[in-house]
């Protein structure tokens, strides 16, 4: 079950905490992987951790529209295969109330988070549609369902981010391309490491399941929408959040 | 035939999977030919890049059969 044997995926934002759980979590079910983000020698290391097999990397700077569009052909060019999996995991958040918010804080949470991964799905629908087959899953997020405040943009862009991924999934379906969401709730990544001790403790609180969520946590919901036996569900959102937000 | 009607022809067959005799000028590409919606996307995209022309989104509405296409490429080329 949930094997990955013979199939090429390529996960953005690989070099983020829950980019890399999911690279190596569908790699180890067999998958060839082909990361891409935009800090090279991250991405080296990862290559090298993975035993080079089956490990590709390709840095994008996924702010620049072009980039986005070259990328699919890129990662297929060094793994020598169609893609059968896109992830598109890369994102960024640029905090704030919106009373501060600027408008380049807005573009560009828009234009990297929900922009991007629309030119990325467009480009790889392209041979999925054509030979029949094809898994894309979107990192969206909690906050796109729930909001958060200080977080107009990300939460505006994650939710787009599930109209899209239905759209397509509609778009798509008669070709036996599926399309879906993973949302995650709290996850401890570098990036949370550097939140306050309190504030940690009172997220936890929050949730059900009594602890924040691991990269692991996400990665393995990733990995069941990538498998054959995932092949009936389409334009859902698969919520990981330990039941902070019952959706 | 036309160059261009040759070519639009081969890549119909590609396509769509269909015998060579059946696409005729007058096949509509869904009724005829049992294409879908995206199907048709798809071909105007093939249309698009082995003719390295564009077909606008209105002018691609209008294309239901073989010869709806081979006439735009064909006036396409000819401006």
């Amino acid at each position: 079950m949930f094997r990955l044997d013979g199939k090429t995926a390529l996960v953005t934002g690989a070099s983020g905490g829950i980019g890399r759980a999911i690279a190596a979590t569908l790699h180890a079910q067999g998958a060839t992987v082909v990361l891409s983000g935009t800090r090279e020698a991250v991405l080296q290391e990862q290559v090298k951790e993975l035993g080079g097999e089956r490990a590709f990397y390709v840095t994008a700077n996924l702010s620049e529209a072009a980039e986005a569009d070259a990328l699919v052909g890129k990662a297929e060019e060094v793994a020598g295969a169609p893609l059968d999996i896109l992830i598109n995991n890369a994102g960024l958040t640029r905090d704030t109330l919106a009373l501060r918010m600027k408008d380049q804080d807005w573009d560009q949470v828009l234009n990297v988070d929900l922009s991007s991964p629309f030119r990325l799905c467009r480009a790889a629908l392209k041979g999925m549609l054509r030979r029949r087959a094809g898994r894309i899953v979107n990192i969206a997020s909690v906050v796109g369902t729930t909001g958060n405040a200080g977080q107009a943009n990300y939460s505006a862009a994650k939710a787009g981010m599930v109209g899209m991924s239905k759209s397509l999934a509609q778009e798509a379906g008669s070709r036996g391309v599926t399309v879906n969401v993973v949302a995650p709730g709290f996850i401890v990544t570098p990036m949370t490491d550097v939140l306050p001790e309190a504030q940690k403790e009172k997220l936890t609180s929050a949730i059900p399941l009594g602890r924040l969520g691991k990269p692991e946590d996400v990665a393995s919901a990733v990995l069941y929408l990538c498998t054959e036996e995932a092949g009936w569900v389409t334009g859902s959102t698969l919520h990981v959040n330990g039941g902070m937000a019952m959706v | 035939m036309s160059e261009i009607a040759d070519k639009v022809k081969k890549i119909v067959v590609e396509h769509l999977g269909v015998e060579e005799s059946k696409v005729t000028p007058e096949a509509s590409f869904i009724d005829d030919l049992g294409a879908d919606s995206l199907d048709t996307v798809e071909l105007v995209m093939a249309f698009e890049e082995a003719f390295n022309v564009e077909i606008p989104e209105d002018a691609a509405e209008k294309i239901a059969t073989v010869k709806d296409a081979i006439d735009y490429i064909e006036k396409q080329k000819a401006a």
